[in-house]
């Protein structure tokens, strides 16, 4: 068993310079994520387009494309797995919907993409934060759109999720299901990337004087899930969603009467009523870390609770460090 | 063989089945053991385990049928000592459906929440019964086969009648995972729990799944969402109506719907659906003729329709 162990606030440069940084297409590759004062934005990255041809203009490929989406929609034609994920519909709307949020108004930056392997089962442990789980929404989109094996993300949600309309059923279509062994083992050995929010509504839900401080893990189930099917562990660090609505009050029970786990006071809700909702356009970078490799153990590893406490303290003291380090470099909340 | 049922057989029926006999009795009668007895029975194949208490006439009788008729043939057979092999058609029902199950269920889980009356309560009690039985006499083979929902062209369920209506009524904001099992397959794994040892327990559906809303579509109809608080009413009116009768747990399976794991089945019991559910469910569809409110010939011809017009404004 390891020792504690020390986890540099500043990585050495020559690591994280070599790191690809988000696009391969963008400026400043090999930069250190937050910008130099002065220094222009990044272009945002035009996607490839298919070539327009003469006769058959862009928008008309376009139109073409969504008409066919609609097609299938309208028919049934499409396919979902055995866990409610529907490859279709999160492609083809739920991604793009959530993609301007990611590229306009969060300018999501992600770093050390390359530890999240391109094939075969992974889990990503994450913090959690914001009042409203935008960061799994965020975390989703970047692999799919920053990672080149495009890889969908499959979420493991708290059991409230599933139980509310519209909601629940969204999360399923979108990839995530009940966070629970079974679930979360079938998954993995499936070759599926996995991902956990171990802080659960103790990380989300905490106030804003609280902000980037990890809350306690849970029992460790992810760790014992991961040991069982021997994929890696990839701790990630998401920086920027404590600040999209600052909770500054809980107004408990206003809660206990929606049965919801509590009900956020932010500078905008419920002053502006729904203009509060809008998240505030904080910069967000997404820091995916070295993977711990868990194939070293044996599934029977897994009921040795030394070692799953262990495994859980090594992985959320990487986020922790990886959180300061983000945080020491960052000179704005919302400029980056 | 012998078949056993309240009701005789349809003609058309009776002249399908050849060698088979054809005995009218009832199993909540003690009568039962001596059919058994009498006609030196080895193999019982228990499959009348009613899911739908309006064709049992009501709840009451429905339970006594299920759960009393089981008692008794159960007894029939333990005194009866050339029954080598029992044979369950029971239901996935038995996992229940609820937002806090995982998305699979493997025959080792147990629901969350024990269901507090109907079909399922019915099927876990029965299940019960035949574990205290298979305790009693364990020179006999005993096989739990836990279906799934059954679909085909010439079945009539509870689903197949709700799909067939012109506008399906689901749950505002929820949609299910539906698995199913096409008829075909159903009457094979019987027959061939019949005439193997095969003892355990065995979940039984198709491979894939459909979504409620996508099956909705499949079929041509109109899904009409009903708010959870409405639910309630719209089923009344669909009973009276004799259209649809659901059942309180079987709105929960719209709601949650509900996978289960069949690895055991093609491993173990060595056998592979051939339909998956999205075949057995068009096979329902083209087996119905159900005429497709949007069917996807008039969304292709929408969609070329469109298309052109985009290409003239051009």
């Amino acid at each position: 068993m390891p020792e504690a162990r020390v986890i540099p606030l500043r990585a050495d440069e020559s690591g994280v310079g070599t790191r690809p940084c988000r696009r391969p297409g963008a400026q400043g590759q090999g930069r250190r994520p937050p910008r130099a004062a002065g220094e222009p934005p990044a272009p945002s990255p035009v996607r490839p387009e298919p070539e327009p041809t003469a006769e058959q203009p862009a928008w008309e490929a376009a139109l073409e494309e969504s008409l066919d989406f609609v097609r299938r929609r309208l028919t049934g034609d499409y396919t979902v797995d055995e866990f409610g994920f529907d490859r279709d519909l999160t492609d083809g709307l739920l991604l793009p919907a959530l993609r301007p949020l990611y590229r306009k108004w969060f300018r999501v930056e992600t770093i050390g993409m390359h530890h999240v392997p391109a094939e075969g089962g992974a889990l990503v442990v994450a913090n959690h934060s914001g009042t409203l789980p935008l960061d799994s929404m965020m975390t989703a989109v970047a692999l799919h759109d920053d990672h080149p094996a495009k890889r969908h993300l499959r979420m493991l949600g708290a059991d409230l999720v599933f139980r509310l309309p519209v909601l629940g059923a969204l999360a399923r279509k979108q990839g995530g299901t009940l966070a629970c062994n079974p679930d979360a083992e079938r998954l993995m050995t499936s070759g599926e990337l996995v991902g956990v929010w171990p802080e659960g509504f103790k990380g989300i839900g905490k106030p804003f004087r609280d902000r980037y401080k990890l809350q306690r893990f849970g029992r460790g189930g992810f760790v014992s899930a991961a040991l069982r099917t021997g994929v890696p562990i990839i701790p990630c660090s998401i920086v920027g969603a404590e600040e999209i609505y600052p909770k500054i009050g809980d107004l408990k029970p206003l809660a206990r009467l929606f049965g919801a786990p509590y009900f956020p006071i932010t500078p905008l809700f419920p002053l502006l009523g729904p203009l509060g909702m809008i998240p505030l356009p904080s910069k967000w970078y997404i820091e995916f870390g070295e993977p711990i490799r868990t194939d070293t153990y044996t599934p029977a590893d897994a009921d040795d609770p030394m070692l799953v406490f262990n495994l859980t303290d090594q992985v959320r003291e990487t986020i922790q460090h990886t959180l300061y380090r983000l945080l020491s470099q960052r000179r704005n909340a919302f400029l980056g | 063989m012998l078949g056993v049922d309240t009701v005789p057989p349809p003609r058309d029926l009776l002249r399908r089945m050849g060698r088979a006999e054809f005995v009218r009795a009832d199993i909540r009668n003690p009568l039962i053991a001596k059919v058994i007895s009498g006609a030196g029975v080895d193999t019982v194949v228990h499959a009348s385990v009613s899911a739908n208490p309006a064709s049992s006439g009501g709840r009451t009788a429905m339970k006594e049928m299920n759960v009393i008729g089981t008692m008794q043939l159960l007894a029939a057979c333990q005194k009866a000592p050339s029954v080598r092999r029992v044979v369950l058609k029971s239901t996935t029902a038995v996992y229940g459906a609820s937002s806090r199950d995982p998305a699979l269920f493997d025959e080792a889980m147990m629901p969350k929440e024990m269901s507090s009356g109907g079909y399922a309560k019915d099927a876990a009690e029965i299940e019960g019964y035949l574990r205290g039985f298979g305790r009693r006499r364990p020179d006999v083979s005993v096989t739990v086969l836990r279906f799934s929902n059954f679909i085909g062209p010439r079945i009539d369920t509870v689903l197949t009648r709700y799909f067939a209506l012109p506008v399906v009524p689901t749950v505002l904001g929820y949609d299910a995972r539906v698995q199913l099992l096409h008829e075909e397959d159903a009457l094979a794994v019987l027959e061939r729990a019949a005439t193997e040892e095969l003892p355990g327990v065995f979940n039984v559906s198709a491979d894939g799944v459909l979504l409620l809303s996508q099956a909705i579509r499949r079929a041509g109809r109109v899904p009409l969402p009903v708010p959870s608080l409405a639910v309630g009413p719209v089923s009344r009116v669909l009973r009276s109506a004799r259209l649809v009768d659901f059942s309180p747990e079987q709105m929960r399976f719209l709601n949650f719907g509900r996978v289960v794991e069949t690895r055991r089945l093609r491993d173990e019991f060595g056998f592979t659906p051939r339909w998956t559910t999205v075949q057995a469910f068009d096979d329902y569809v083209r087996g119905r003729a159900l005429r497709p409110l949007l069917g996807p010939e008039q969304v292709a011809w929408l969609e070329r329709g469109v298309l052109a017009a985009a290409r003239t404004l051009r």
